[in-house]
């Protein structure tokens, strides 16, 4: 059936006050392997200027020197990172591949998530019978933001067509030499988004990506910049998903936020990469850095709503550089089967009054293991800091784990630091009650793990959060007898 | 309606239902009564398909249908209602989306579809009303920090909002105080009818003076040791459960 611009037209009025563009990363052409050559051929292949290509080098020399951190409670194969392909090109459709060549527990995935056909085709290579120009349609959002003097475009587009912002704050939050990860990724980082709000601005809508791994064997290595200027606000939505492959995929993302003096920013991921198989095989690696710094009075406010990958490694933090700036963590990590994840957050406060919430909800299923990392410091300047976690653990059976490791350093007599943690488990009676009342043990299941990240998915903007609760549901089910 | 016939039941390997008789006919209130840890609270799970206990022998059947086969969810589908002794909590959920949930399950089951919202809100507004619970109520996370009797009458709201064809109110009185129990039995009253029935179980006589049972069975011991009318209630209140138990080995 082919899919009119009216159709198109019909869809995007329902979702009006959502912009958002698509970076498929795929990845053929290149060989195999990591050297000096691949990262100038990257840069080339990408026309960058001199100076881009001079960064990704300094990085790459200083990932040389490093090794892969194991501090984390998560066990592995590490990933051979010359057996990786590092360049990705836009890949071409197969024309005759149909939506009956793939994997129909995928589709049936699709389905429950409410992905349109003609989506489900875009991720899977297939051919869409779209016909219709919807650079039309898309230009209307690129006016409104325009009119605003909003850059929200592709980080390869925004280094040609805004080095000097680019430049200026590139690696300002996350510098080259942060960690392993952080390393590689400003080495070879494929591609992402970059996002400048003007002063005073508030972005009328939510801005929006989706980042997909298509092919095996490849590297994803997506870099975010988003910069808010004094007095703006914006909110950003950051979905990700993978089809299903066998081999293990390392994905290892950067992300830097800044806000300037009295800006907000609001950054919300939902993050569903392959979990591997119900015997532990394949799925993703997820080894993510996201900071962000908040100058005077400016305000970061992370919610992550994290249930895919086989092994996930990610901690999004706030530098609380200015007085009286705000960081907020809210958080969902789902392990079921063999997953793992370690996350958590760092609160470095360094400002007066500066004040930092963390609110971690990690869900445990399976054979899985579920760690919280977090560390809250206070340090000598920083006058009359606040923080407040609560870290709550939920278990499924008696085969999972939970673990929580928060650290809290205060240098500072006048803090005020708080931490809570709970664990409980569901329960035969709440399911039996449940089921006494109709509701089935999934629908039961579902019902109380939403009950119990309720905190975290009020604040997520209202379409992610139903497609989160989607998720949650997809991501546990069978977990239980 | 409900048919019990020689009814075993075993938990961890014990031995806790040892044959039970029980017929309930539509339009008929029958009350159970008897000594802690006599089986009542095993028999009404048991009904309802609670999994831990395993049916050694016997049968129930609901309108004639065995329920042996069916999941809990499925018996609570075809009109099988349980006012649980001990309600449990589910952190976050609130009154109001646990009745939607389950409204919404029963519906499903049904072949009907969601119920529109209008008609939800209406519906929890009026059986609210009937059961004299404060708005505010249903919005909190379902029996987290509630009363004993707070919780107690929102099972009765519950019931009131699923209008089952079997009730079974296991100790829905002990934790009321006289005025709540009387909006509680006030409750069950207006929900009685001649298509449905109720089954309660209960310590006391009290609250048999405001929903008044048709036949009384005494259980003692896993086994319903004496059944009669209403003045079975009095007379165990006067003479205590001894009583039974003495002319039980007569
Ligand atoms: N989960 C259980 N495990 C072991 N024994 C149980 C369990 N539940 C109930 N029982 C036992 O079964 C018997 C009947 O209990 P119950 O049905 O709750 O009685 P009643 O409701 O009449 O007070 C008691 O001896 C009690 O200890
Ligand atoms: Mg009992």
């Amino acid at each position: 059936m082919a899919y009119t611009e009216d159709d198109l037209k019909k869809e995007l009025e329902t979702k009006e006050y959502e912009y958002g563009f698509y970076t498929d990363l795929k990845s053929e052409t290149f060989p195999i392997g990591l050297n000096e050559d691949i990262v100038r051929a990257i840069s080339k292949k990408k026309e960058e200027p001199e100076w881009m290509t001079n960064w990704r080098l300094e990085a790459f020399r200083i990932w040389q020197t490093m090794t892969e951190p194991e501090w984390a409670n998560v066990h592995y194969t590490k990933p051979d990172f010359q057996a990786i392909s590092y360049y990705s090109a836009p890949q071409t459709v197969d024309p005759n591949k149909t939506l009956d060549d793939v994997d129909p527990d995928l589709l049936a995935m699709y389905k429950k998530l409410g992905i349109s056909v003609d989506e489900q085709k875009k991720m899977n290579n297939v051919a869409m019978d779209i016909v219709v120009d919807s650079v039309s349609v898309a230009t209307t959002f690129k006016k409104t933001l325009g009119e605003k003097g909003i850059i929200f475009m592709s980080i390869s587009d925004a280094i040609k067509e805004h080095p000097e912002l680019v430049r200026k704050y590139l690696g300002t939050v996350v510098p080259q030499k942060d960690n392993f990860y952080a390393a590689l990724n400003s080495a070879v980082f494929s591609d992402g988004s970059f996002c400048y709000i003007p002063k005073g601005v508030k972005c009328p809508m939510e801005l929006s990506t989706y980042f997909r791994i298509n092919q095996a064997n490849t590297g994803q290595f997506e870099r975010t910049l988003l910069v808010a200027d004094e007095g703006s606000y914006v909110s950003y939505l950051e979905g990700c998903t993978a089809p299903s492959r066998d081999e293990n995929q390392l994905h290892a993302a950067v992300v830097e936020l800044i806000a300037l003096d009295d800006a907000e920013i609001k950054y919300s991921t939902v993050q569903n990469w392959f979990p591997g198989n119900k015997e532990g095989k394949g799925g993703v690696y997820n080894f993510v850095t996201k900071r962000g710094i908040c100058e005077k009075n400016a305000k970061i406010s992370w919610t992550q709503v994290e249930t895919g990958s086989a092994v996930t490694w990610k901690y999004p933090s706030c530098i609380l550089k200015g007085d009286n700036s705000i960081g907020e963590f809210y958080s969902i990590a789902v392990t079921n089967n063999f997953q793992q994840a370690d996350t958590g957050t760092k609160m470095i406060h360094l400002g007066k009054n500066t004040k930092s919430t963390i609110i971690s909800k990690g869900i445990s299923a399976g054979k899985s293991q579920n760690s919280y990392r977090g560390l809250v410091q206070i340090n000598s300047r920083a006058d009359n800091a606040r923080n407040f976690s609560q870290c709550d653990s939920l278990l499924m059976g008696n085969d999972c784990g939970a673990h929580t490791f928060p650290y809290i350093e205060v240098k500072n007599k006048t803090a005020q630091v708080e931490h809570e943690a709970t664990t409980s488990k569901i329960g035969e009676d709440q399911i039996f009650y449940c089921n006494q009342r109709g509701i089935s043990t999934e629908k039961a299941i579902a019902l109380i793990v939403n009950g119990f990240s309720k905190e975290v998915l009020n604040n997520l903007p209202m379409e992610f959060a139903v497609e989160a609760q989607k998720l949650l549901e997809i991501s546990l089910e069978g977990s239980v007898g | 309606m409900l048919k019990i016939k020689n009814l075993q039941a075993n938990i961890e390997d014990k031995e806790i239902l040892k044959g039970i008789n029980l017929e309930i006919n539509p339009g008929e209130v029958h009350a159970i009564m008897g000594p802690n840890g006599s089986g009542k609270s095993t028999l009404s799970s048991v009904i309802a398909g609670k999994e831990e206990y395993t049916m050694t022998g016997g049968e129930i059947l609901f309108e004639g249908e065995d329920l042996s086969e069916l999941d809990p969810e499925e018996r609570a589908h075809k009109g099988i209602f349980l006012s649980f002794q001990y309600p449990v909590e589910i952190p976050g959920v609130s009154v109001t989306n646990f009745m939607k949930a389950s409204l919404n399950a029963h519906r499903k089951a049904q072949g009907l579809e969601d119920m529109p919202a209008k008609d939800m809100l209406k519906m929890i507004r009026d059986k609210s009303e009937l059961l004299e619970i404060d708005r505010k109520f249903l919005s909190r996370s379902l029996n987290q920090g509630f009363s004993g009797g707070e919780k107690k009458r929102n099972e009765i709201f519950q019931m009131a909002m699923l209008n089952p064809k079997l009730a079974i109110l296991d100790e829905t009185d002990s934790g009321l105080d006289i005025d709540a129990l009387k909006v509680v039995a006030n409750g069950v009253n207006k929900l009685r009818s001649e298509d449905n029935a109720v089954l309660l179980i209960t310590h006391y006589q009290r609250l048999l003076d405001y929903i008044v049972p048709d036949f009384v069975h005494v259980m003692v011991d896993g086994k319903i040791v004496k059944s009669g009318n209403k003045e079975l209630a009095y007379e165990l209140e006067e003479r205590g459960y001894d009583w039974v138990k003495q002319e039980k080995s007569v």
